[in-house]
């Protein structure tokens, strides 16, 4: 197959011509390994190819495929893994210094489920330090360039991911999102992406930033590519505590062309000044395209959305100073050299090996968990959070479907961000609360600004929800169009 | 700024912490810990009063099983990334004189 066309594909358009033996998975490789090879000293999607690796067990699984031992979907076809999940014997940075030289023993579950299915992992991928940012730019790495304009953002933390697949580089990607890292990002590079459920994905070997929110996901080029997924990814592990034992993961059977009558809810105030107008009117837009295919909406109150970011910013971090505890120079990663004393040695290790949003992010958890100041931050913070899943609980009484923006505006320019780490946050007031409450969204490409940088629509469900979303996003797409285009 | 956070709490916290703060970070940090601080407290706008703290929002219960190896002995893989090892042991520098 000719290297545009093949580069063109789906993941499961791939699959099937894999399957078919109109190509192979070595091909596949083969293409995108070309591709990363031209584009990506510019863009900076990857922190870790493993060209030599990842062509090797394409021509491994492309031999299983022939021998009819691999049947499922993705069978070779190649994934991008965020550098936060654990894959043995790849490096695992979590695009920090003090992991730079760190090579997983194990990898983590979801990356062994796809692996079981047959995919074939490339590389690893760019992301915010720790998943800590919204921007890409707080790697240790250098940023990542948004491949639909490289003057801006790809967003983040899944920078590197979402990148990756704007720019086919990989023909899907994981991430993980702990406040909308996996959905933002490919809101601003105009993919597809999911935060399922929490509980859903094993979270076993996934960096940890903040336990209680994060959650691996998809990203992709499409909405039957990220239900295939989600599908494959899908599992309960004895080795999460949090995970949950779910029998309705067949997500692909959702994909399905009908809304009719599904009661879609569009929270008022959502659509604040804050709002940039042309994101407004592109997923109003996109409310009125559901209409017309028979769903039924409504504005409504959902409240506390000014509440949300407060609440995330404590917990989170509050998490974070806990999880990053580990990072001591002992155990993995880097230590400084040349300091006498087990806690010198610690705390010149951690200063040197964390960049300054990570340090911020744990001196405001440890600070909010010290004694004095626990129950007048980080409890309230538990009690807010508590406030704010029963407010979604109401609005789920009366829709099947929350619908709004993803982020406020599309994708800054690149070192417009960190330089006010407030306003950065006050840009996650979207996604953060379904992270609080624990709930499915997806991010779907709704249409370009007048820039051309695209702009995504977020559904939002109930929990164990995700097929109403799939069914919504993927009718929404076949009538809306999706962003699948070859840069 | 309402929150006005002094060097002793940025020491302290930072001792907490296990991190070591440059004349310029700390400053930086001062700043930032009290914007944050400010904005965290529009909480208190809110009567939580009888609200439970919910730290997981699913009613998770504890998991039992029995402590049983599964995974065999990766000890010799996980040393591999330490930064330094002596006799199947990690190494670290001197705690008590």
């Amino acid at each position: 197959m000719e290297k545009t066309e093949l580069l063109g594909l789906s993941a499961v358009a791939l699959g099937s011509a894999i399957k078919s033996g109109r190509t192979t998975a070595v091909e596949a490789m083969e293409a995108v390994l070309e591709q990363i090879e031209r584009q990506d000293k510019e863009y900076n999607c990857y922190v870790t190819v493993d060209r030599e690796g990842a062509l090797k067990r394409a021509g491994e699984i492309q031999k299983r495929i022939e021998s009819g031992e691999l049947t499922g979907p993705l069978a070779g076809v190649p994934v991008a893994i965020k550098d936060n999940l654990c894959t043995e014997g790849l490096r695992t940075t979590c695009s920090s210094r003090i992991l730079d030289n760190f090579v997983p023993a194990f990898s983590a579950e979801a990356v062994l489920n796809l692996e079981k299915a047959g995919a074939v992992v490339i590389g690893k991928t760019n992301m915010d330090e720790f998943a800590m940012g919204s921007t890409t730019e707080t790697s240790f790495y250098g940023p990542t360039k948004n491949p639909r304009n490289p003057e801006h953002v790809p967003g983040g933390s899944s920078g590197g991911s979402a990148a990756a697949v704007a720019a086919r580089e990989c023909f899907f990607a994981l991430g993980s999102d702990t406040g909308g890292s996996i959905r933002q990002p490919a809101s601003y590079c105009g993919v597809v992406g999911m935060k399922p459920t929490y509980g859903t994905v094993s979270r076993y070997g996934l960096i940890a930033y903040g336990s209680s929110l994060d959650q691996i996901g998809p990203l992709t080029g499409n909405v039957e590519d990220c239900a295939t997924v989600l599908e494959l990814i899908a599992s309960y592990d004895k080795k999460d505590s949090t995970s949950i034992q779910r029998t309705d993961t067949d997500f692909t059977k959702a994909l399905v062309e009908d809304v009719k009558g599904m009661r879609i809810g569009i929270p008022k105030d959502y659509f604040t000044e804050g709002l940039n107008p042309e994101v407004s009117a592109a997923v109003l837009k996109a409310a009125e395209v559901l209409e017309k295919k028979g769903a039924v909406t409504e504005e409504f109150d959902l409240s506390l959305v000014e509440y949300a970011i407060p609440t995330y910013y404590t917990i989170a971090a509050a998490e974070a100073s806990s999880n990053l505890e580990r990072f001591d120079g002992v155990k993995y990663g880097f230590r400084t050299g040349g300091e006498e004393g087990l806690h010198r040695m610690y705390r010149k290790t951690r200063s040197q090996g964390f960049g300054p949003e990570v340090k911020r992010r744990i001196m405001l958890g440890t600070f909010v968990l010290s004694a004095g100041y626990y129950d007048a931050y980080y409890l309230k913070a538990l009690r807010v959070k508590a406030m704010i899943k029963e407010a979604f609980d109401r609005a789920f009484a009366k829709y099947d479907c929350i619908l709004g923006p993803v982020a406020p505006t599309t994708a800054p320019r690149l070192d417009a961000s960190l330089s006010d780490p407030l306003k950065m946050y006050l840009g996650d007031i979207y996604t953060i609360s379904v992270n609080l409450a624990g709930l499915p969204g997806i991010s779907v490409p709704c249409g370009t600004d007048s820039r051309g940088l695209p702009i995504g629509l977020q559904l939002i469900g109930d929990c164990y929800q995700e097929k109403k979303l799939i069914q919504i996003a993927y009718t929404y797409e076949q009538c809306g169009g999706s962003y699948h285009e070859t840069i | 700024m309402a929150n006005n956070i002094t060097d002793d709490t940025i020491e302290y916290v930072s001792t907490l912490a296990k991190l070591d703060l440059n004349g310029e970070e700390r400053e930086r940090a001062m700043l930032d810990m009290s914007r944050m601080l400010d904005y965290i407290d529009k909480l208190n706008e809110l009567d939580t009063t009888g609200v439970e703290p919910v730290s997981h929002v699913f009613p998770l219960q504890n998991v039992f099983r029995e402590d049983e190896v599964t995974n065999g002995d990766g000890s010799g893989d996980t040393l591999k990334n330490a930064p330094e090892e002596k006799e199947n042991m990690f190494v670290a520098p001197r705690t008590v004189e």
